[in-house]
């Protein structure tokens, strides 16, 4: 069944994943998107502020958006998203992390304009095995509510 | 970007180039990273609020560190020929006020811009600053159609006292 907007209550959501993540993902990710030494070159990396090859800011990013479709995007009657509050990188993503996605729905509410969808703001987590949070993010997304009267008020 | 933090101004702009996405790079990504219909599938994006095939916003967004990375390499080569060392990009802490303003449908050609919003030093890094810059796409028709405020580190020429 198709997940719509009732289905996304405040509190919290569920947790997602694993995810496993190799160094040829890290490397081929950086290589086509974000070519810096850090993300590319051991020699370099270690010597870094981050001490050793790290995934690239934004393929950790898209790879929590990945988690969110296998999660529960991909079976809710998703419209899209407006944007990202805020994302913090507060770890780096390294080559073998097993990552997990915890979801939280922190605020729900009908759309004014479109008052047939609903705006869902999820507060996000990624954290690897050893629970060391690598990201966090608070990200809108507008999703279709129930037809019938319900959804009219 | 590849100058020191001493060297960076509020204020300064740089425009960092634009990329045209074509349906296939949006399918690329999308079935990577984000395989909603309405990236995958032209007639599926037709009937969404996007109106056609649209790019996964975290494509665009990936889009913008490809081409101020090349920025910044060209301008690293541009002081290597004058015989300066440049410096090199710390990482960064995190981003705020993104905002996918309007689709990028296939074809559509995307301007990338960065304009230095903020500086201030680094209290537990004194070998580091932190700059934060508005950055920005505009389509072929002059819409702004993405933009958020970015933090990255910048490596000071002489450490904080």
């Amino acid at each position: 069944m198709t997940l719509t907007f009732e289905d996304f209550p405040v509190g919290r959501f569920g947790t997602f994943g694993p995810r496993h993540v190799s160094r040829d993902e890290i490397i081929a990710f950086a290589s086509e998107f974000d070519p810096q030494p850090m993300h590319l070159d051991e020699e370099v990396a270690k010597r870094s502020m981050l001490r050793g090859l790290s995934g690239s800011g934004w393929h950790l990013c898209s790879l929590m958006m990945r988690m969110m479709f296998d999660g529960y995007i991909g079976r809710t009657a998703s419209l899209g998203s407006p944007g990202v509050d805020e994302v913090r990188w507060l770890s780096p993503l390294r080559p073998g992390d097993e990552l997990m996605l915890d979801v939280d729905v922190a605020a729900a509410r009908v759309s004014r304009s479109r008052p047939e969808t609903g705006i869902v703001t999820f507060a996000l987590r990624v954290r690897n095995a050893s629970g060391q949070v690598l990201l966090e993010a608070v990200s809108p997304i507008i999703i279709k509510r129930r037809a019938g009267p319900a959804a009219r008020s | 970007m590849v100058r020191y933090f001493e060297d960076m101004k509020v204020g300064e702009h740089r425009d960092l180039g634009s990329f045209t996405f074509t349906a296939e790079l949006i399918k690329t990504f999308a079935s990577q990273f984000d395989p909603q219909p309405f990236h995958l599938d032209e007639e599926e994006g037709r009937k969404s609020l996007f109106g056609g095939l649209a790019a996964s916003g975290w494509h665009i967004a990936s889009v913008w560190m490809k081409l101020a990375v090349a920025d910044g390499q060209r301008e690293a080569a541009e002081a290597a020929a004058r015989g300066e060392k440049p410096a090199m990009w710390g990482p960064s802490p995190g981003f705020r006020d993104l905002r996918w303003l309007k689709p990028v449908l296939a074809g559509d050609i995307i301007s990338y811009a960065s304009d230095v919003e903020s500086l201030r030093a680094s209290r537990s890094r004194p070998e580091w600053g932190v700059m934060q810059t508005r950055n920005t796409g505009t389509n072929q028709r002059g819409e702004l159609v993405f933009s958020f405020l970015a933090s990255v580190f910048v490596r000071r020429r002489s450490p904080l006292d």
